[in-house]
């Protein structure tokens, strides 16, 4: 079985987002970069899977250098081997063009991914590596089990679940509750350090997009608190501001 | 050229949302001098069809094959591609969705077009084709350019205002030609709630966080949303702790809402729970500690009890309904 995850290097979800450069930059100052939350769920679920069936677990990230210590922790989790493609990633059709060219090229099994990036907020690179591959793509998946060559899969639908059934190959973005976010341990940091971490060159180089500037939104005013005694005054905000009653 | 609109429904009654995509294309048509279309997939009656009209789209196709009905991703895809074919469109336009997301993706590749969701705002297109769309899980917006001559847009909830006043859609039946692929994946059974207003699509929204102590106590949060006609949500920890389902988790790892209002009773507002809210009209934080940061993000607030002010409020609220 050979598993593919694709992870994404994104500021934690507790940064405070800034541009610079008149606003067409983001503004890196002080960030802390972790592998992106739905994609640790789908490579938690990856290292499950791995360590049922056997096999191996890359993981992947198309980024520059500094993307290295993200994908180091994925390894540290639990991953065999990690890829990055050296590239700046800013545009999820090119982000998907390089994953599938990578793929064609080892035939995965399985390509798992988060449902979205906490960056661009896309949830398309799943679907598009999938089509670019001829593959069944599914997402987002809150329960993914094997029998065989058969993978039985929950995915979230408005307002409930879906059940589904689908022969491997196939390509997934996934989300909780697929499986626990694993926290390395020192033996995994020790052996992350001796994983092979193998930097590709781009192939390809279409982009379909091309962010110009950025904004910031505009502030909130200050709360309007109402005494706990008195809830009739909220009822009556409600009515004549909020004009939802 | 046209514009051609993905439109959904839930058992044959068309989505809001994708009304409100609807309303997107007209008000694009209009601003290009083009026609709006739509295209819908399974079954769903011949009123339902025109019904898209009202919304501004001159015609709708209708794809009237049941084994559509479901959300089968690649199967949707392909009948999109053939519709957008057939109308001469160059851009496509959907509701964010979790269906609609997992078909527009193919779809980019399939018809070779830029794609762009969670649009929040009509594009520019002197010059180049610009359009805004928020990043960062709400926490900032992106102007971003699209190259290609197809292109597919992704609308969030609240980008244009609904529009209501238009003629009944001309509706034309639609063959396509699925792939033995289409099917691949096997929808083998769905399980849902169907009473329930679905929370992406809802206007009020209510929600209780770990403040309130327990499954046993959500009957407060179910009474007051049902004053309001609200759907009902969760913070994270209570749906970790399976107080309540997985799909009413709100914030950055789930739903994210964009209600007219949003009730927060006993959440204390962390960033990861923000971000699921912060596209929200109003915002009413009901909490027992004054510091609180949801109090931040609010509009309105209650500092007090959720025990005591919960049921006081919903018999105000019932008063005046
Ligand atoms: C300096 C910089 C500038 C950027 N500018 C832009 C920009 O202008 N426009 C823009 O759209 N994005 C930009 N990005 C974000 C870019 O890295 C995104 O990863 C990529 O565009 C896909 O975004 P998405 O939100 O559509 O991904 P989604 O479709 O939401 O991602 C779904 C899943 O695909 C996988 N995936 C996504 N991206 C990668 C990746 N790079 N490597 C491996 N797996 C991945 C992950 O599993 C992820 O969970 C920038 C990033 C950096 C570091
Ligand atoms: C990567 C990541 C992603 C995350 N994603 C999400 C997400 O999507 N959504 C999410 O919600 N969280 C998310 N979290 C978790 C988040 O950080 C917070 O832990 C969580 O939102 C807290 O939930 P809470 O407000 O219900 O609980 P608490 O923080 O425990 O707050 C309970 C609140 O209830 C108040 N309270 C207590 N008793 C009463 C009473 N009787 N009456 C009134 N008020 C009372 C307290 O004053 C307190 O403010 C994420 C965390 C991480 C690290």
């Amino acid at each position: 079985m050979k598993i593919l995850v694709c992870i994404t290097h994104v500021p934690d979800t507790t940064s405070k987002i800034q541009f610079t450069d008149n606003n067409t930059k983001f503004d890196k100052t002080g960030v802390q970069y972790i592998i992106g939350p739905y994609d640790d769920y789908a490579l938690a679920r990856a290292v499950e899977l791995r360590d049922q069936t056997g096999g191996k677990l890359t993981v992947l990230n198309v980024g520059e250098a500094e993307t290295e210590p993200t994908l180091r922790k994925a390894l540290a989790i639990g991953a065999d081997e990690a890829v990055r493609i050296n590239a700046e990633p800013t545009d999820a059709f090119f982000v998907a063009t390089q994953i599938a060219n990578h793929a064609k090229e080892i035939g995965y099994d399985m390509i798992l991914m988060g449902r979205e990036s906490i960056d661009f907020n896309g949830g398309m690179v799943h679907g598009m590596v999938a089509e670019l591959l001829g593959m069944p793509s599914v997402s987002p998946v809150m329960k993914l089990d094997l029998e065989g060559d058969t993978a039985k899969i929950a995915r979230e639908i408005e307002g409930g679940k879906e059940y589904l059934e689908i022969k491997l190959p196939f390509v997934a973005g996934c989300q909780e509750p697929i499986a626990e976010w694993k926290i390395p341990n020192m033996r995994g940091i020790m052996s992350a350090r001796s994983k092979p971490l193998q930097v590709q060159e781009l192939s390809g180089d279409v982009v379909a997009t091309k962010t110009v500037a950025y904004e910031m939104p505009p502030a909130k005013g200050a709360v309007k608190l109402i005494d706990s005694n008195n809830v009739q005054e909220l009822v009556e905000l409600l009515k004549s501001e909020a004009k939802v009653l | 050229m046209s514009i051609i609109v993905y439109i959904e429904h839930i058992e044959g009654a068309i989505k809001k949302t994708s009304l409100e995509a609807a309303s997107y294309a007209s008000a694009l048509a209009e601003q290009q001098g083009v026609d709006a279309k739509g295209v819908v997939l399974g079954t769903v009656s011949e009123d339902q069809l025109a019904s898209v009209g009202t919304a501004g789209l001159s015609t709708v196709y209708h794809v009237n094959d049941d084994q559509l009905n479901a959300g089968v991703i690649q199967a949707h895809a392909e009948a999109v591609a053939q519709a957008f074919e057939k109308a001469g469109a160059d851009t496509l336009i959907l509701a964010k969705s979790s269906l609609g997301d997992a078909v527009a993706a193919r779809l980019a590749v399939k018809l070779d077009a830029g794609y762009i969701s969670n649009v929040v705002a009509l594009p520019s297109t002197s010059g180049t084709y610009t359009v805004k769309r928020s990043i960062y899980t709400g926490k900032a917006f992106a102007e971003s350019e699209i190259t290609k001559t197809n292109k597919i847009l992704g609308v969030k909830k609240n980008a244009v205002p609904l529009k209501t006043d238009g003629a009944p859609a001309s509706v034309e039946a639609l063959e396509v030609n699925l792939s033995e692929g289409a099917f691949a994946a096997k929808i083998t059974s769905i399980d849902k709630a169907n009473d329930e207003i679905p929370l992406p699509e809802a206007d009020i929204v209510v929600s209780g966080g770990r403040g309130m102590k327990g499954p046993e106590n959500w009957n407060l949060i179910e009474d007051l949303a049902k004053a309001l006609g609200a759907a009902t949500g969760c913070s994270k920890p209570v749906s970790d702790s399976g107080w309540r389902p997985h799909h009413e988790h709100v914030g950055q790892t789930g739903v994210k809402v964009a209600p007219t209002l949003y009730v927060a009773v006993g959440i204390s507002g962390a960033i990861q729970h923000l971000a699921g809210v912060n596209a929200s009209k109003y915002i009413v934080v009901i909490n027992k500690d004054p510091e609180a940061p949801f109090f931040k993000a609010a509009d309105y607030g209650i500092v007090g009890d959720a025990f005591e002010v919960l049921p006081k409020l919903t018999e105000a609220i019932k008063a005046v309904k």
